[in-house]
């Protein structure tokens, strides 16, 4: 087993509130390998973005992380200053966001920002950063004489393949992916989402997938989390997990998911009854003992964790 | 899980209230918006004397420093009087009701007649929205205090002479509420703009509602939390209008002083060491505008993130 | 013939030019865009038709005109028969056609008006084509069409902020149904849901297709969903009807190239196929 790059260890985030606190995120600890793909997928508010954000240092005030220990490689990097938080963030850990045009300045053209992103993360002289900007869009399958366009003048799944770009363009060993295909046409989504993959390799980076969608997961990662109501549910090679899901949510998450390879019109889909349930109002035990068929007496009282089968489920561990 | 709660408890709850409390400089805002509201609502009980009863007027009380009693007659008055004997808090109080009654009116007008136009031109678009737009950015080019004067001058010469001075709170509403409208048009466009688009506009109108109807009942309860902000802050706008129009002496005549009346008869002996006779009208006109002001910016900050 | 709704040769086009001052001074020429180009289908009663494409296929253009919302430039849609968009129509004939379609929209959030309690809204439509006499007719069919969907009675005096996303859209078809309608046009209608509860929202529809024998015209981008959903698919390209079929038929053997690339491209959580990609 190849080491780990990242750590998280019994994470918790909280948001104060005035009639209490609020915790989107609730004790989750994970590893992400060299080289992996973890994908990280849950329906909205499950705290799979606020995971990310709580990595890379970039939780909203008033929120803060309340327990736990983030680190990267040797480094623990959840309690550094702002500037230290800095020189991680962009050139050790870098982000690709749903909306692509909230990476790029519409006022600069794609290589101006390509270039400057690598004079300030990698020692450089201006003529060698020219020269791997241009290299870095070859790798993306644009054409280096769009060198100078702005990112207006090209459509939505280019500017995410500049922004993946732009991700890589320091050599970072992590790479947070939120949602990078959601805004995009099913056919550009396989095309980037393929080339996030190829790239990832090739450069060995490990990337941190964060997505709602298990198609996606089940074709891109190598492993998976998956995160309910700020908690994680399962954790799991995604092959066996996808196969072989073990947690009641899991099961229903993957069941619910229509598919393109078989069902017809007479079909039920599977459904989980009820919604999942908001962070004022979680409900004691496991958070999704209400909504569970198999749930029993002690689900509405203890929570479980995640022991070494990767569940937190009271059907697979002793009370 | 959620329970009905009545309207009260509701407010109680929300995060409105809890804003509020927690912006100290909004509760003084506050408070003093209202005493000075009281004030002027109930003149008649509070104020010491009437000072527009003239024969309560007695002129050798004239220029009595404040909380000094009389060199004649011995009485005292807490903020003193001005050149005719006039108690000066009595004046400042019915001054008070005249400066308020004339700015909320003319914010009303100005409200109606800003989110009407507003409403129609977002909505219907097109030449509609080009014509009521054009008249508003030609409006905004004149300051509108010139505005209001020249509304005012003409309106004066159309009317009768012995009419003028009866007339002349109304015409005074009607020429601050006349060049205030345009802010109001501008933000109502553009909220109207954005909320007709919304699905549930479509809903209404796949329903087989009317223009009107839509524009009413769907349309305008989602476009108000920003004329609230802008009522809130023209209200200081036209309360300071008035004070301007009335210290040039277009404005509020003699017989129905204003603030603003007070603080022109008051400049008159500041040189001569009268000077509380401008003061106290002057810090009351500050106080009642500065805090409109700041009860304006915090509901501004307070609504904006929820106006989508 | 039983064919609900026929759309024949429908094309709209949409002006882009900038305003007329700036025409003649920049002397640029009038843009127009084709948004829909010449498309032709019929949906039979109580089935389900999926116009199924990628942003700027035209779908969602189709959908408003198919109801009523957007004028074609060109072409027609009958309705049982009766041109939808006939100017020679009475304003009573047109309530009569318009009463019978309705919407589901694509946003849980901007479909409901915020400021509305949910019995409000789902009146409106009650009292506009005056469906009930009475307050207490009213309340009563108010609380049918909640529990019609799911909700309960006591749904009715909340706001719609109250509610998830996915129970937003089951107020959004309880409105739909409100007017009693034989065609609905669901514009994308769990695209902004969670899966789990997109599974809800889709039973659902076709329990009420089942139960009041609706039609439904059904757009969406997700191949997967029509699969389940739709009883006839055509593919949308540019405004262009590229493919025809029964969903079995187009998904198991698609023609066109495009249609191809789209069913390869949708991501599969098992993939049991080829390995294709």
């Amino acid at each position: 087993m190849s080491e780990a790059i990242l750590s998280v260890r019994n994470l918790r985030v909280v948001f104060p509130h005035r009639h209490g606190e609020l915790v989107p995120i609730d004790d989750i600890s994970f590893d992400v390998k060299k080289g992996e793909i973890i994908g990280f997928v849950g329906e909205s508010g499950a705290g799979k973005s606020m995971t990310g954000a709580a990595i890379i240092g970039l939780i909203d005030p008033p929120g803060y992380i309340d327990q736990g220990e983030i680190w990267l490689k040797d480094e623990r990097i959840d309690q550094l200053g702002i500037s230290a938080t800095n020189q991680i963030r962009g050139r050790r850990i870098s982000m690709v966001f749903q909306d692509p045009l909230t990476s790029l300045n519409p006022l600069r053209t794609i290589g101006d920002q390509l270039v400057e992103t690598i004079l300030t993360h990698l020692p450089v002289s201006a003529d060698e950063a020219r020269r791997k900007a241009i290299a870095g869009l070859e790798e993306v399958d644009i054409d280096p004489e769009r060198f100078n366009a702005y990112p207006h003048e090209f459509s939505g799944g280019m500017r995410q393949r500049v922004v993946i770009a732009l991700a890589l363009s320091a050599e970072p060993e992590l790479i947070i992916a939120d949602e990078p295909t959601t805004a995009l046409d099913v056919s550009v989504q396989a095309q980037v989402l393929e080339l996030l993959k190829k790239l990832c390799r090739e450069h060995g980076a490990s990337v941190i997938l964060i997505t709602h969608d298990m198609g996606v997961i089940a074709e891109t990662t190598d492993r998976v989390a998956v995160l309910y109501a700020g908690r994680l549910a399962e954790i799991g090679d995604t092959q066996t997990l996808l196969l072989d899901p073990q947690h009641p949510y899991t099961k229903g998450l993957i069941a619910s998911t229509p598919s393109v390879e078989y069902g017809d019109i007479s079909t039920e889909l599977f459904q989980i009854t009820g919604t999942m349930p908001r962070l004022d109002a979680l409900p004691r035990g496991c958070a999704f003992h209400p909504r569970c068929e198999q749930a029993l007496t002690h689900c509405a009282t203890k929570r479980p964790q995640v022991e070494q089968n990767r569940v937190a489920c009271w059907l697979y561990n002793d009370v | 899980m959620s329970t009905q709660k009545s309207l009260m408890g509701r407010f109680r709850d929300s995060d409105f209230l809890y804003d509020f409390k927690r912006s100290p400089v909004t509760v003084v805002s506050f408070v003093i918006v209202v005493m000075l509201i009281l004030l002027a609502v109930l003149a008649d009980l509070v104020a010491p004397t009437n000072p527009f009863d003239a024969g309560s007027l007695n002129l050798m009380n004239g220029f009595t420093p404040p909380m000094q009693p009389n060199a004649f007659t011995g009485e005292t008055f807490y903020l003193g009087t001005d050149d005719q004997g006039r108690d000066l808090l009595s004046a400042i109080i019915f001054g008070l009701r005249v400066s308020l009654f004339v700015g909320l009116t003319a914010v009303i007008l100005a409200m109606v007649l800003g989110v009407s136009l507003g409403l129609i031109a977002g909505y219907r678009g097109g030449w509609v929205d080009s014509l009521i737009m054009r008249a508003a950015d030609i409006q905004v080019t004149f300051p509108s205090i010139l505005i209001a004067m020249l509304i005012f001058g003409i309106a004066r010469g159309l009317l009768p002479p012995h009419m003028r001075d009866e007339l002349a709170i109304t015409v005074l509403i009607i020429a601050i509420g006349l060049s205030e409208w345009v802010p109001f048009a501008r933000t109502v466009r553009g909220t109207t703009m954005v909320e007709k688009e919304k699905e549930y506009v479509q809903a209404a109108r796949l329903i087989g509602l009317g223009r009107g109807q839509i524009m009413l009942r769907h349309i305008l309860p989602n476009v108000l939390s920003p004329v609230l902000v802008i009522a809130t802050i023209t209200l200081a706008l036209a309360i300071i209008a008035e004070a301007t129009l009335s210290f040039l002496g277009v404005g509020a005549p003699p017989t129905e002083p204003s603030l603003g009346t007070l603080i022109r008869i008051g400049q008159d002996f500041l040189f001569s060491g009268e000077w509380w006779i401008l003061l106290f009208p002057a810090t009351t006109l500050l106080a009642l505008a500065l805090s409109v002001n700041l009860l304006g910016d915090w509901l501004r900050d307070t609504l904006n993130p929820r106006l989508k | 013939m039983s064919d609900f709704i026929q759309i024949e040769q429908l094309c709209r086009r949409f002006d882009l030019s900038e305003p007329w001052l700036a025409r003649m001074i920049y002397r640029k020429p009038k843009r127009f865009l084709d948004a829909v180009d010449n498309v032709s289908f019929a949906i039979e009663r109580g089935r389900t038709y999926a116009l199924v494409g990628e942003s700027g296929s035209g779908k969602s253009t189709i959908a408003r005109i198919a109801v009523g919302l957007l004028g074609p430039s060109s072409g027609r849609i009958l309705i049982d028969g009766h041109n939808l968009h006939d100017r020679g129509l009475s304003q009573a004939q047109h309530r009569r056609i318009r009463q019978r379609l309705q919407m589901v929209f694509q946003s849980p959030y901007a479909s409901l008006n915020p400021r509305w309690r949910v019995g409000n809204i789902l009146a409106e439509p009650l009292r506009t084509f005056s469906l009930v006499d009475g307050r207490q007719a009213e309340q009563r069919r108010v609380n049918e069409l909640l529990e019609q969907v799911g909700l309960s009675a006591s749904d009715a005096r909340r706001f719609p902020h109250e509610f998830s996303g996915g129970q937003r859209q089951r107020i959004s078809i309880a409105r739909a149904l409100a007017s009693r309608p034989d065609f609905i046009v669901c514009d994308e209608p769990t695209s902004a849901l969670d899966v789990s509860v997109q599974a809800q929202v889709l039973n659902l529809l076709k329990e009420l297709q089942r139960d009041l024998g609706l039609t439904y015209l059904f757009i969406t981008h997700d191949l997967a969903v029509v699969r389940v959903m739709a009883h006839r698919i055509g593919v949308l390209k540019s405004g262009q009807l590229v493919e025809e079929q029964d969903t079995a038929t187009l998904i198991e053997s698609p023609q066109s190239d495009y249609t191809k690339m789209l069913i390869r491209s949708a991501p599969r959580i098992r993939d049991d196929s080829d390995g294709a990609h």
